[in-house]
């Protein structure tokens, strides 16, 4: 049983008449509570095969099943919901929202999922917040926040709808080693209940070694499984 | 959804200063229809209230529409030869038989009828020489057609019948030759007859054509003046109901084939002018719309331009193309909803305002101020309108927002 799975996935884009492959044939099965790091040189299309298993992007050829569901014939309405839902994205960048605080930053997809009601969000809201230590950073927008407080605020909210899987680009890139540690150490603990599945692109040799499994990427393909 | 609608308002808030401009931009448009459209329609209906009120609804002339066929026309109708310079007989003018065409038009049921003998004339008083229409009525019939005697300032509409030479004058001519009650004038008709006549009333209907131009005498007088012996040339018609002038004019001129005109073809000059008038202000008032257009598109366009990364947060987080869309047209709507509301306040305040100032006006109609039609049409049809605007200027950058690839976004963030 997988929780995500990627067969003969490629995307090409085509510019200006010639076109550029970024993702080439990816056959990949991941397993529920995996911790995977992606890694590869810079270029190698780590990021493009992130945004193809997060559903942010389509293939050009092959497919990805979600939970045993083949998302290649969902709409882009159909695909938001199941990012909604089921996925859960961490950029390198924070990518908050800027008008609102850490606590309605982490409210916010729960909001557009409608699943919990107020009382109940707002609680898991404070439970997210407090399990990253960001309990006195709630009120403050992300303009008033450190870049590791914010990476974790960014976590935090990725896991809001208790997604199955978290996909974080570089996530770590832009911290201090001491807060890339901390970021690593979040993810291990959480896909350390087994169920939750954590794939995170990383350059950096030492933290990957941290994950359960690592994929490397070299030219678009996976050299070493 | 509240967490859409949150977001919207947020960006909005984001850019306080251009936000409240172009909230100001409808706002202004809005108000400034509101008042323009309490004057002009005021304005408007009161013109034609008066009209109804003081002129018959339907006249009957003794004219035809078309010039009648001549003799030789008639008679070879498909002929090869063309004659030129044909001159049409004389025929004695006047409408035909015209106290029967009275009975029987008053037989048809919820129409007063009335004989008139209307004619140019010239009054003279002292050195001064003003010419003017003379109508001849009766008294009697005239009453139940027109409201003139409820507009006389001095005097009665029975002084015609008490004085021997009795005449009734429009306040406006009878300033013009300053004449004054029990003044005794002469009337001067094309057919050269003079006759000296007492002012026994002054009336003013508030429509300036009739006050500055119009003069009453007994039917029996005029056609003496006119040297028209029993001659009437105009039926003068009220109805019970007014709407229904056009069709009973209609066929009036088709049973007896004189010139039936409506109180509308009668004033269409002045209700022409009122089209052009209200297409002037429908569409200046419109282009200060389209201009608040303008502002909406151009702040939503900035915001969506300095929003492109947060359009990629919450496209990854799960908000679909659609969620995106009606943040951004939310943002229009929200103007639209915002610069409606001040409007319709700006608006009722311009309309007071407007109401307040006092002053004499002489154009179609006598006024001392604004004639203002407070109707709660207008502030509905401008917020219509102005949603309408708001809507149509969020949708393109609105669309733009949604088709947005938040990969390539990301990408270009990153
Ligand atoms: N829009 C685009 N048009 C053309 N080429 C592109 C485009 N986007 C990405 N690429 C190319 O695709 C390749 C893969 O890009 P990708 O961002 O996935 O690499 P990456 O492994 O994430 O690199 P990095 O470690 O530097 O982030 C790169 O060579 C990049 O130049
Ligand atoms: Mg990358």
């Amino acid at each position: 049983m997988f929780v995500l799975r990627a067969e003969g996935v490629t995307k090409t884009l085509n510019e200006g008449g010639n076109s550029v492959t970024l993702v080439r044939e990816i056959d990949l099965d991941i397993a529920p509570g995996e911790f995977v790091a992606i890694t590869g040189p810079s270029g190698s299309g780590k990021s493009s095969l992130l945004y193809l298993l997060g559903l942010l992007d389509a293939p050009s050829a092959g497919r990805i099943w979600l939970d045993g569901v083949d998302t290649s014939p969902l709409d882009s309405g159909a695909l938001a919901a199941v990012r909604l839902a089921k996925l859960g994205f961490v950029f390198q960048f924070h990518f908050l929202l800027p008008e609102f605080t850490a606590f309605e930053n982490v409210m916010i997809p729960m909001r557009r999922l409608g699943a919990l009601d107020g009382p109940t969000m707002r609680t898991r809201a404070g439970d997210l917040l407090a399990e990253l230590d960001l309990t006195p950073e709630a009120g403050k927008r992300p303009g008033q926040l450190s870049g590791g407080q914010r990476q974790r605020v960014a976590i935090a909210r990725a896991l809001a709808n208790d997604p199955r899987v978290i996909l974080a680009d570089e996530p770590t890139g832009n911290l201090d080693t001491t807060n890339a540690r901390n970021v690593f150490e979040i993810f291990a603990r959480l896909t350390g209940s087994g169920d939750r599945t954590v794939i995170v692109v990383t350059h950096d040799v030492d933290l990957a070694a941290r994950a359960g499994r690592r994929v490397h990427v070299v030219d678009g393909r996976i050299a070493v499984a | 959804m509240r967490v859409l609608f949150d977001i919207a308002l947020a960006h909005l808030a984001n850019r306080k200063r251009q936000s409240v401009v172009s909230i100001g931009g409808v706002a202004m448009g809005v108000g400034f229809f509101i008042a323009m459209a309490a004057m002009m329609s005021g304005f408007q209906s009161y013109f034609i209230a008066k009209v109804i009120d003081v002129s018959p609804h339907v006249v009957m002339k003794d004219e035809f529409r078309r010039a009648p066929l001549q003799p030789i026309n008639r008679t070879y109708p498909n002929a090869a030869v063309f004659l030129q310079g044909l001159r049409p007989l004389d025929e004695l003018r006047g409408i035909r038989e015209a106290r029967a065409t009275i009975e029987q038009i008053e037989n048809m049921g919820g129409i007063a009828a009335a004989p008139t003998l209307r004619g140019p004339i010239i009054l003279r008083y002292g050195s001064k020489d003003v010419s003017g229409t003379m109508v001849g009525i009766e008294p009697a019939r005239e009453r139940r057609v027109t409201n003139i005697e409820s507009d006389m300032v001095t005097g009665k509409l029975e002084g015609l019948l008490s004085t021997a030479n009795g005449i009734v004058l429009g306040a406006g001519l009878a300033s013009k030759l300053g004449v004054g009650m029990n003044d005794t004038l002469s009337a001067i008709s094309p057919a050269g007859i003079v006759l000296a006549m007492k002012v026994v009333g002054i009336f003013s209907t508030g429509v300036t054509t009739i006050d500055n131009f119009e003069a009453y005498s007994l039917l029996k007088k005029s056609q003496i003046l006119q040297n028209r012996a029993n001659v009437v040339n105009q039926l003068r018609m009220r109805l019970d109901d007014v709407k229904l002038a056009r069709l009973t004019a209609d066929a009036l001129e088709a049973r007896y084939g004189y010139r039936t005109e409506s109180w509308e073809e009668a004033n269409s000059n002045v209700l022409g002018i009122f089209v052009i008038q209200n297409a002037i202000m429908y569409s200046s008032v419109g282009a200060i719309l389209v201009v608040a257009g303008f502002g909406i598109f151009n702040i939503l366009s900035t915001v969506i331009y300095e929003k492109t990364r947060d359009i990629a947060i919450l496209r990854s987080l799960g908000f679909s193309e659609g969620d995106v869309r009606r943040i951004f047209l939310t943002q229009g709507v929200i103007v639209g909803l915002l610069g409606t509301a001040l409007g319709w306040v700006l608006g009722f305040a311009l309309t007071e305002l407007l109401a307040s100032i006092k002053f004499n006006m002489e154009g179609f109609v006598k006024t001392e101020g604004f004639v203002l039609d407070r109707s709660f049409r207008h502030y509905w049809l401008v917020a219509i309108f102005a949603l309408v605007i708001s809507g149509l200027a969020a949708f393109l950058p609105a669309r733009r927002a949604a088709r947005l690839r938040p990969v390539d976004i990301i990408r270009g963030a990153a």
